[in-house]
């Protein structure tokens, strides 16, 4: 107790030495260590990158230089949760964990503490539901968006049934690979195919066993909720068992360049789902004048133009519209959390804005209610070309089956709230 | 001179007997005390409950539950992260199964719980022992987070397998859920932690204690003393589980508010508790608050020195934390096995003498 005491004295004498500066302050809660680095870094960078472009460009948003504040989770939800701690004081205006884990910790927490929180295509997916979920926001798309848009692309391929066949589902063990089960629970029974469920434990270098039961099943099509070194090591057991690579399907998080280069050509074919389309976007090259060039590259500058780098930045542009917003609301530069919510609430996303922003096509256009937090939900499918290096979109922005997804999100977020006790409705 | 015991006569058995006969360790002992319940819980904020005091606490318990069955009893476990799962999912499901019933009476219950299962694995260490045994509570550290997993009964069939702490209230005062003032947090960790304590130091003074102490340090001169195994070796699993329970059980419910299990009470979890005990010193109660304190804190310090006042990248000082601590076991390992609690001991001898050492 007593060198706690000491250790506490010494550990209060250095924070409070940490400078405090009036800006707009962006934590990014992000993981450059352990097994999900490779997905966590190049989202990061984005991220940053982005932010210090408006920095450097326009001066920050609406003249208010931009503050980020790093803080390594490891993916770890502890470690998540003291991020949250340690950054919350010094004025953060919005949350993005990109851990499902994570999301689950902060949603209390934060909606107590009155900061939004923005898990794009992750987290909880009923948080679409907006008078439940008042501060948390899942737009522009959610994981029962994705299970949806996998399913009707594989019945638009199908001529439109699927009819007995059979689509084994290979996830990660956690919140974050359970999330689209019940909806594709729900879809096989409307559409007649047979899911058969395969978990893959943290941190997911053991799938020997569920791919051999795969070999054994002989499922139609295999799709994947995987993330960090899962990836790779599924791509590579496919190939190992010969797994016909076009009857793979991965979600969003299992398709970036990192997750299909370690298995080299045999991992040509395999497909995964977008939320953003990855092409030279001109701001990509302002990003290299205006912040590698100069030095402010977040990491090492390596992952530019990568599929999860143009999500985080992708990520960062949503954030900044949504200030950009408050601040038109509210008429002040200097904004606080709860007004970033009420941005993000009025947020409305434009083909022509996103021309504008020198992101064209990047997105689905979409609209942000009190009542939809959820976005448009589209998704598109892409295919790795392993030749070239590069993931070749297969279609435009699929939309889901809302007929299904709507219910399930009101039956979800109506049992949070009561079991929280929340009164759902508007701020 | 600080610690002089010249003057400090003792006339009755119960004097000599009892847990600080040092005058000044017992002075020191209230002032923690005081310190702990009258000035933190007025001074603390959200950053040092959740960062720094509620996991030390919580830790704290956990490596005492550890120590007694390791450093007490000799039987090594690896299962410390799947019996912290099982307080926290009993918790969980007493919480929600009778909303109605206090909260302190569920975490209770929880230990309880944990304590039963605990014994029910502690039972292969009739027969097996040494590195054998510690395969055996692997088993059950593996077997306990699948079944939390496997079995949706356990997570009331939430679609994404999470357990999330609702609200509840001690005395009028929230202690879980998002609206908890960080001093509550703290007191009712505090309160948990005191009781289970002085319980532990009890227990490890008494007869049950020297029991166990004897099955650790030659299970069959014991057994020719009369010391019964089966009941040694099961009431030390059954304490010991007891106490990590609850444990499992704050994490849970105070501290993290929801959790996974894979994730959460992995064999990490298990890895971390031990160390712990290892750094603090097997054997010794004051050791697992050491080790709790240095394992909790340690990386908070390296984070704030590192990034905050350094200014270095994120994930440079994540990577040199692992060397640190990993650098820092061996180092006491080398220099002292006997951890924190042994250099708490040799200082003491030597605050005896001081300042005319011989």
């Amino acid at each position: 107790m007593k060198m706690k005491s000491l250790t506490a004295m010494a550990l209060a004498g250095a924070m409070s030495a940490a400078p405090v500066m009036a800006d707009l302050v962006i934590p990014d809660l992000s993981y450059r260590t352990g097994p999900y680095a490779a997905g966590g870094t190049p989202f990061s960078d984005g991220y940053q990158d982005y932010f210090n472009l408006l920095n450097a460009r326009d001066g920050g948003i609406g003249g208010e230089s931009v503050r980020i504040v790093e803080c390594e989770t490891g993916y770890n939800t502890e470690k998540g949760v003291e991020c949250y701690e340690s950054t919350k004081g010094e004025g953060a205006l919005i949350y993005q964990p990109l851990s499902t884990g994570i999301t689950y910790q902060l949603i209390p927490k934060a909606t107590a503490d009155q900061i939004p929180i923005h898990t794009m295509g992750y987290g909880r997916t009923s948080a679409a539901n907006g008078e439940v979920f008042n501060w948390v926001f899942n737009y522009p798309a959610n994981y029962w968006d994705a299970a949806s848009v996998a399913v009707n692309y594989l019945l638009d391929e199908n001529g439109g049934s699927l009819d007995g066949k059979k689509i084994a589902l290979v996830y990660h063990n956690s919140a974050y690979g359970k999330e689209p089960i019940r909806t594709l629970e729900q879809l096989s029974s409307m559409h007649g195919f047979e899911l058969s469920q395969l978990a893959v434990d943290h941190p997911g270098q053991e799938q020997k066993s569920q791919w051999l039961q795969i070999r054994r099943e002989r499922p139609d099509y295999v799709l994947m909720w995987g993330w960090g070194v899962m990836n790779q090591v599924a791509v590579q057991e496919a190939a190992n068992i010969n797994f016909p690579m076009e009857n793979f399907i991965g979600n969003w998080w299992a398709g970036a360049e990192h997750d299909v280069g370690p298995a080299g050509a045999a991992a040509d074919g395999y497909k995964s789902l977008n939320m953003n389309r990855v092409q030279d976007y001109p701001v990509l090259d302002e990003i290299k004048t205006m912040v590698h060039d100069e030095g402010n590259a977040a990491g090492n500058g390596s992952n530019m133009g990568s599929v999860l780098y143009v999500r985080g930045m992708y990520a960062a542009m949503l954030a900044a519209e949504a200030i950009a917003k408050a601040q038109e609301i509210h008429g002040t530069a200097d904004v606080t959390a709860a007004m970033v919510r009420d941005g993000m609430e009025a947020l409305d996303i434009t083909n022509a804005r996103m021309t504008e922003l020198g992101m064209e096509g990047i997105g689905p256009e979409f609209a942000v209610s009190c009542q939809d937090h959820g976005g448009a939900g589209q998704g598109l499918v892409q295919q790795w070309n392993a030749a070239d290096g590069v993931w070749v979109p297969l279609t435009d922005f699929i939309s889901p089956d809302d007929a299904v997804i709507a219910p399930l999100v009101a039956e979800d977020s109506a049992a949070f709230a009561s079991e929280s006790g929340i009164e759902p409705g508007c701020l | 001179m600080l610690y002089r015991e010249a003057g400090d006569f003792k006339t009755s058995y119960e004097a000599d007997n009892q847990t600080f006969p040092i005058a000044f360790d017992r002075y020191r002992y209230w002032v923690v005390l005081a310190v702990a319940f009258l000035v933190i819980p007025f001074i603390i904020n959200d950053y040092w409950a959740n960062a720094i005091f509620v996991p030390f606490l919580i830790y704290a318990i956990a490596a005492m539950g550890l120590n007694i069955l390791t450093g007490y009893c000799g039987q090594v476990s690896l299962g410390t992260g799947g019996f912290m799962a099982v307080g926290a999912y009993a918790c969980y499901k007493l919480m929600t199964g009778f909303p109605d019933v206090s909260i302190v009476i569920h975490i209770i219950l929880a230990g309880g719980i944990t304590a039963m299962v605990g014994a029910a694995f502690g039972l292969p260490s009739l027969r097996i022992k040494g590195f054998y045994l510690a395969v055996a509570t692997l088993a059950a550290q593996f077997f306990l987070v699948w079944l939390f997993n496997k079995v949706s009964w356990f997570y009331n069939y939430s679609a994404s397998g999470q357990i999330n702490a609702p609200e509840r209230f001690v005395a009028g005062v929230a202690v879980t859920g998002p609206n908890t003032d960080p001093w509550a947090q703290y007191m009712i960790c505090l309160v948990f932690l005191t009781v289970c304590a002085i319980i532990a130091r009890n227990l490890t003074r008494g007869t049950m204690g020297r029991s166990w102490m004897a099955i650790r340090d030659m299970d069959i001169a014991a057994e020719i003393i009369g010391v019964n195994p089966l009941k040694a070796k099961l009431t030390a699993f059954a304490v010991s589980s007891f106490f990590v329970g609850i444990a499992g059980a704050l994490f849970f419910a105070v501290y993290l508010g929801a959790v996974e299990v894979g994730e959460a009470f992995g064999i990490q979890k298990s890895f971390l508790v031990l160390f712990m005990i290892i750094i603090g010193g097997l054997g010794s109660i004051f050791g697992s608050f050491a080790g709790a304190a240095f394992l909790v804190l340690l990386p908070v310090a390296l984070k704030v020195l590192g990034v905050d006042v350094l200014g270095w990248p994120t994930d440079l000082v994540a990577h040199l934390q692992l060397v640190i601590v990993g650098a820092l076991i061996m180092f006491f390992l080398i220099k002292e096995p006997h951890g924190l609690a042994q250099l708490w001991r040799l200082a003491k001898e030597k605050l005896r003498l001081w300042p005319f050492p011989y």
